[in-house]
């Protein structure tokens, strides 16, 4: 499974939608996910790609962290992947 | 000064998981300890407890609840929806915004903390899920029980041990009393049933083995519960203008504080809360049928209480009836007086006393009317309910039949 479709699927399960209703292009406030919601989406997806994401909740558009839809979030974790695996 | 009555109750614990059902549970002397089942179990010195079983949280609550409810907010959620259905009340505008829930706790989201102490101490992992916090803290099961009530009056979280839920009912009564609510949801629960909460409290070597045997002279220790006891508490007015089944007045409370000792009880202490209740309901010695015990099943808790029930009450201690429920059910810590509270309502409405089962043994310090073994048929009109936390913190509430 790609990053791609990692990371669909777990933002998927945390707006109780199937895999196929969620596009790169949606943002998560499109999808009913709320900061907790969004919180929890990224918990999944360090424990997924065993990575650790700087992203503060107090200043969400501040960090590196680009989380404005699902295709800049797939970036940043393909980033974060090769930076901290690689 | 407004009258108080119990418009609603709803429960959880080892016996059963709704209000009859562990009534009918208490009337038949059941026993609701037995082996512990969980991780590790066989690391434990103390293999016994009152868990709640069949307990199947996921068809309750949905994946995001799941994930932000502890065990004791589930078992909290679950009683209080009994409780208000049973109320009938539904909360909006002026009666929403001025009620409010006090309950009472001592350990918080002791499953949270342990589950993940485990990973990060045993499994050494670095990451912890988002909700740690939010799911553990004490408050979190008022505050989801007002999120799903509408209540948005005074809400607060009362920790004091095994005295939790009696302080707490104590401030709803108080609240309702002064005027401040014409309703507040209250009661508590306890969820220490873990590995973690086991472990800590076999260290203190109070814990049985084998049984929980009150007042026997052969009792050797607590045994834990876990669960949740929930109540309406309503101003009678209110409950009499839209015709409310009333199943209880809360006459009054006392409390106090032994100011002695961590762990050991006090008599004066104790005696003090016991007749500080009775004047607060403006009852004499004689009104009272009933005491449902804090009766943990310690050699220094049972003797203390028995003494302090002799002193307050006098001749009449001989005369009146005293159980411990606990026996049954188990010790649910902050939760206990809730569930205790069912008993005493049951012996004012249903004239049914449940009885201290495991009982075995007369002991000449615990010489009172112990109810023992098997329920008993009996008209009481006034009760009491006893509570003395670690810590020398004693709550005692009063009902009366309405």
């Amino acid at each position: 499974m790609s990053v791609q479709d990692k990371v669909i699927r777990i933002i998927a399960e945390q707006a109780l939608l199937d895999p196929s209703d969620v596009s790169v292009d949606s943002t998560l406030e499109s999808l009913g996910i709320d900061s907790l919601g969004l919180v929890e989406s990224i918990f999944a997806i360090e424990e997924e790609f065993d990575i650790s994401i700087p992203f503060n909740a107090n200043e969400p558009t501040k960090s590196d962290f680009d989380i404005s839809n699902v295709a800049s979030i797939i970036a940043g974790i393909e980033a974060l992947v090769a930076e901290q695996q690689g | 000064m407004k009258r108080v009555v119990i418009t609603g109750a709803g429960t959880i614990n080892a016996l059963a998981q709704n209000v009859p059902d562990t009534l009918k549970a208490m009337a038949e002397g059941r026993c609701g300890i037995g082996p512990l089942v969980m991780q590790d179990v066989e690391r434990l010195a103390v293999q016994i407890g009152a868990q709640v079983q069949g307990f199947e949280p996921e068809r309750l609550f949905n994946r995001q609840q799941l994930s932000l409810f502890d065990r004791f907010t589930q078992f909290t959620l679950i009683a209080a929806r009994e409780a208000v259905a049973q109320s009938g009340l539904s909360f909006s505008g002026e009666l929403a915004a001025r009620s409010g829930v006090v309950l009472g706790n001592s350990g918080g989201g002791m499953t949270t903390l342990d589950e993940n102490y485990r990973s990060v101490y045993e499994e050494g992992k670095n990451r912890v899920h988002p909700f740690v916090v939010p799911k553990l803290m004490n408050n979190a099961a008022a505050s989801h029980v007002s999120m799903e009530f509408n209540l948005k009056g005074p809400s607060f979280t009362v920790a004091s041990a095994c005295a939790s839920s009696n302080h707490a009912m104590a401030q709803a009564f108080q609240m309702v009393h002064g005027g401040i609510a014409p309703v507040m949801v209250t009661g508590g629960s306890e969820s220490m049933l873990c590995f973690g909460g086991v472990k800590a409290w076999e260290g203190l070597r109070v814990m049985s083995k084998d049984a929980c045997r009150p007042f026997s002279a052969n009792r050797n220790g607590m045994v834990q519960g876990e669960g949740a006891g929930i109540f309406v508490f309503e101003e009678y007015e209110h409950a009499r203008a839209r015709g409310a089944e009333i199943l209880a007045e809360v006459a009054g409370f006392a409390m106090s504080s032994d100011a002695a000792d961590i762990v050991m009880p006090s008599k004066q202490g104790a005696a003090r809360a016991i007749s500080g209740a009775l004047r607060d309901a403006k009852l004499n010695r004689e009104d009272v049928g009933y005491i449902n015990a804090h009766g943990t099943g310690t050699a220094a808790n049972d003797k203390t209480e028995c003494a302090a029930v002799a002193d307050a009450f006098g001749a009449h201690a001989d005369r009146l009836m005293i159980s411990s429920t606990k026996s049954m059910h188990g010790h649910l810590i902050g939760g206990t007086g809730a569930v205790e509270l069912l008993a005493c309502i049951m012996a004012l409405r249903d004239g049914i006393i449940a009885p201290t089962i495991g009982y075995e043994e007369a002991d000449p310090e615990c010489a009172l009317d112990v109810v023992p073994n098997e329920a008993r048929e009996a008209r009481v009109s006034a009760v009491l309910s006893n509570a003395f936390a670690f810590g020398g913190l004693n709550a005692v509430i009063a009902l009366r039949k309405v």
